[in-house]
């Protein structure tokens, strides 16, 4: 296989006197679908937010699509070919739909083939094009935050919690869009707690405890092993919340 | 016994205590040791800043909180005992009332200033202060009738603190005992036991708390503390002190009027001077007050003179001038900020 | 049945009673309009007075635009921006005493083109300190309130005094231009003219920005930048230079208010800045620190009160902007139009 698109070599961050990530060495290869698993606050969202330099590691390296991206500025990272939905959603309320899609098209312009493909995963999206994004329904600006990153093509795609708090419905809408991007041949990066939906996607898993990747493999191997999941993540095939 | 009275809270530094102490026995012995009226106004004037730029560091260094109303809070002492005498005529009950009633009136501000701004944001606060200060400025100045407006006010108070009366027929050491110099101890014990109180505030557990909350608001809320409730009540305490200093400012000159009492350039004088003392040590008020009133004093006449010396030249003259010594304490106050934040108290503690 | 059409009117009042709370601050205008009228006897006294008002209150919004979009976006809190409206007034001024023939010629024409010069030339000018003064004076302390409140404060007194340098520490006196002296008389009210070009400017200026932050992408980008400076990163955008670039545009229209104040008042000194500084605080916290609509409403309703009031009650025109700041804080404590942050 080629080189991954996106390798973490012993990243370490902290946020003010806590040392969140301890380590975190992490492949993420193209094309596949990487589920980032764990429970609460073992440095999940941590590691995204590093990644996207929100958070700035004090030691090891980041490399996306072959350069050296440690020290670089959040929007030169975002322009290397990252699209990313945070953990908050990150939606501009006081903006339309459509103009939060604007923004997110970094060519300034919104491909329509693009845009109907995102209609039909996310239908609401073509109903409340032209409405504020801050009335959306939370469902709705998930989709949205989402459907921003979708807008263009990316080299990788980070996803934190995509179906957090969302109902059963939606969390289909949402599963069945993320399969969708995953066969067009996307590398995704995906923090998930949902183990039914991280199962459904995930072709590859890495699992973080105490800021620190603690097993990597294949997902059907950790799907097939409820043993396994007991010892890494405290939860069973029937799991998540 | 030293340390009771300072509350547990030593200087921490060898220099630094020997210039607390030198500062402590120069303002006791002041009249004995710089004879002439103008050193003893300095000395009466040393004093009342250091109370009053050491209860703004309860706000400022001790609450994180930002406010420009401290002299009008200054101020609200100052005319309290200046309108008590005026018209209530010359008695220490009048006196005692305008004290009162300067304390109260500036206690009762704060808090509806606090309530306002700090409920929402504690950045509202130093905006809010800044135009209610101003606005009050420009209302003492517009109510002549009353304040006197900008001329301000000249008022008799009990004759026993005033140069007329003697209490001694001869001098002592060659200093006249007279009401002057019951005057000036007045205005230092009232000082020093001021500090001293303010001493205690901040190391009592109220301190401590309010030191959690400037470090880290959200998180003191979290543990339990309400936040609101303990910069509302620092704000009142300091306000209230401001205005005890501005009283002894007072019962000092005779005298009250927007420019001495009201300014915003005192309101610039007090944040420069806890700047350079070293914010959230009440020890670097005392420095900081009486380093810059001492400066005030003498700087201005160096700059006349490096004025003269340079005369002829372009540009040069007009910034030494002494009507421009502002320009250089805001660059100082500004340079001070950036490379010096923890001000003169704070590199002697690093330093020892 | 009646049941149906009985229970959709409650429903249609509850839904629009909903809409129209976004729409109360702005609906506060005609109010404060309309109790003017009720409260001034003379109707030519309060057209005179309405019309002032809302000169002054256009004036104030530009000089205040700058520093509640500064603050929406960084989280910058500037004290001394009442310097650059200082030296626009300064920089303005003198260059229409410089260009004294065209000022003085009795040409609408030849006067526009004279105040058109000033304003141009202060915008620069203070566009430009505006640039220096985020660079020395904001950025080490990013993220610092209590510094940027100190520093910027210090700012402001070094300006003032190299502005008193520069200039000489006396008040300068300023004749505007021929053709905009006097006043024009309509329904028996006088109201000057030069008022109505302020009025005029106030608000092509306040919908010019509404279409920039509206309808442009770097409108967007700052609009949201505001709500979420993250999130626009995150999306490639550099917050850094559009907040640079708004910096100085917010210095540039402060310095153009300068001016305009400067030629309202017949009157320029160093501490201008510092005294409208006052108002601008009080419109900025009362609209909504952040949101540029309220600051518009907000300076409106400042300048319409204080001209009131000024004409009923005169020793309590300025504490009338404090009750008023009050009262509002006391109905929304946020503002009126409350910057929403994700964070």
């Amino acid at each position: 296989m080629s080189d991954p698109i996106l390798r973490l070599e012993g990243v370490q961050t902290d946020i003010a006197q806590y040392h969140i990530l301890q380590g975190v060495d992490l492949d993420v290869p193209r094309g596949k679908v990487t589920m980032l698993l764990g429970r609460n606050g073992v440095g999940k969202t941590t590691t995204l937010r590093t990644i996207m330099g929100h958070w700035r590691a004090k030691a090891g390296r980041i490399t996306f699509d072959g350069a050296d991206i440690t020290a670089r500025p959040t929007p030169a990272i975002a322009r290397s070919g990252i699209g990313f939905v945070p953990e908050n959603m990150g939606i501009f309320g006081d903006l339309t739909v459509e103009e939060n899609m604007v923004l997110a098209a970094v060519s300034g312009r919104i491909d329509p083939a693009r845009r109907d493909w995102i209609f039909e995963a996310f239908p609401p999206l073509r109903t409340f094009w032209k409405g504020p994004a801050g009335t959306l329904s939370g469902g709705q600006k998930q989709m949205l935050s989402i459907a921003r990153a979708m807008i263009e093509e990316r080299k990788l795609y980070l996803i934190d919690e995509p179906t957090k708090g969302l109902a059963p419905a939606i969390v289909t809408t949402m599963a069945r869009a993320l399969r969708e991007l995953k066969e067009a041949g996307a590398s995704i990066l995906l923090v998930e707690q949902n183990f039914a939906v991280a199962r459904a996607l995930g072709d590859l898993v890495a699992v973080m405890d105490d800021g620190r990747v603690i097993w990597t493999g294949e997902m059907a191997e950790l799907a097939g092993d409820a043993g396994l999941q007991e010892r890494l993540m405290g939860l069973s095939m029937e799991g998540g919340h | 016994m030293i340390a009771t009275l300072l509350s547990g809270d030593a200087p921490r530094s060898r220099v630094l205590s020997v210039l607390l102490l030198v500062v402590l026995v120069c303002l006791a012995l002041a009249p004995f040791l710089f004879p002439g009226t103008r050193s003893l106004d300095t000395a009466a004037r040393i004093c009342v800043f250091i109370l009053l730029v050491a209860s703004y560091d309860l706000l400022l260094g001790y609450g994180g909180i930002v406010s420009f109303a401290h002299t009008m809070f200054f101020g609200m002492g100052a005319y309290g005992v200046a309108l008590s005498c005026e018209f209530l005529g010359r008695s220490w009950g009048a006196l005692a009332f305008g004290i009162g009633a300067g304390i109260v009136a500036a206690i009762a501000t704060a808090f509806l200033i606090g309530l306002f701004s700090l409920r929402v944001r504690a950045i509202f606060f130093a905006m809010i202060t800044l135009a209610v200060a101003s606005a009050v400025a420009v209302l003492v100045s517009q109510l002549s009738q009353i304040t006197g407006g900008e001329d301000g006010l000249n008022y008799q108070i009990p004759r026993a603190l005033t140069p007329a009366f003697k209490f001694m027929e001869e001098p002592v050491f060659g200093v006249r005992m007279n009401g002057k110099l019951l005057n000036y101890y007045v205005v230092f014990v009232g000082a020093l036991v001021g500090v001293l109180f303010l001493l205690r505030v901040v190391n009592s557990p109220f301190g401590r708390v309010l030191q959690a909350i400037r470090e880290n608001d959200f998180r003191a809320e979290a543990i339990g503390y309400r936040v609101v409730q303990y910069r509302v009540a620092a704000t009142c305490l300091s306000a209230a002190i401001a205005a005890f200093a501005g009283a002894l400012y007072a019962i000092w000159l005779r005298y009250v009027g927007p420019s001495t009492v009201l300014s915003m350039e005192i309101m610039l004088d007090i944040l420069l001077m806890v700047v350079i003392g070293g914010m959230g040590t009440i020890y670097g008020a005392v420095l900081g007050a009486t380093l810059f009133v001492v400066a005030q004093n003498y700087l201005q006449e160096l700059m006349g003179l490096a004025e003269g010396a340079f005369e002829g030249l372009p540009l040069l003259p007009a910034l030494l001038s002494p009507d421009r010594w502002l320009l250089w304490l805001g660059l100082l106050f500004i340079l001070s900020v950036y490379f010096f934040p923890t001000g003169i108290v704070g590199r002697l503690r690093d330093g020892r | 049945m009646s049941l149906a059409p009985d229970h959709a009117p409650t429903m249609a009042r509850k839904g629009l009673a909903e809409r129209l709370a976004p729409w109360a601050p702005v609906l506060l205008v005609p109010v404060m309009v309309l109790l003017g009228y009720l409260a001034i006897p003379a109707t030519s006294s309060w057209l005179t007075l309405t019309v002032s008002g809302l000169a002054m209150g256009m004036m104030i919004f530009i000089m205040a635009s700058g520093m509640t979009l500064v603050f929406g976006l960084m989280d910058v809190i500037n004290f001394g921006h009442g310097a650059f409206v200082s030296i626009g007034a300064f920089v303005g001024v003198s260059v229409l005493i410089w260009l004294g023939g065209m000022a003085g010629a009795p040409s609408l024409v030849l006067n526009l083109l004279a105040m058109g010069a000033a304003a141009i030339a202060a915008m620069v000018v203070t566009g430009g300190v505006g640039w220096a003064f985020e660079k020395v004076i904001v950025k080490p302390v990013y993220g610092a309130h209590l510094k940027q409140i100190l520093v910027t404060m210090g700012g402001l007194i070094v300006i003032e005094q190299l502005i008193v340098v520069i200039w000489g520490p006396e008040e300068i006196f300023i004749r505007r231009p021929e053709t905009l002296q006097g006043g024009l008389t309509f329904a028996g009210a006088a109201i000057e003219k030069y008022r109505l070009l302020a009025v005029g400017v106030g608000l092509v200026l306040f919908l010019a920005m509404r279409f920039v932050l509206r309808r442009t992408k770097i409108g967007l980008i700052v609009r949201a930048g505001v709500e979420n400076g993250e999130m626009v990163e995150a999306l490639g955008y550099r917050l850094r230079l559009v907040f640079v670039g708004v910096f100085i545009a917010g210095s540039a229209l402060a310095g153009l208010g300068g001016v305009m104040w400067g030629m309202y008042q017949e009157l320029i000194t160093a501490h201008m800045g510092q005294e409208v500084m006052i108002l601008i605080f009080i419109v900025v916290i009362i609209g909504g620190l952040g949101s540029v609509e309220g600051c518009f409403i907000g300076a409106l309703l400042v300048g319409l009160l204080q001209n009131y009031i000024a004409f009923l009650e005169p020793k309590v025109a300025l504490i009338s902007n404090i009750g008023l700041m009050v009262a509002i804080l006391m109905w929304r404590p946020m503002g009126m139009i409350p910057v929403v942050k994700a964070k």
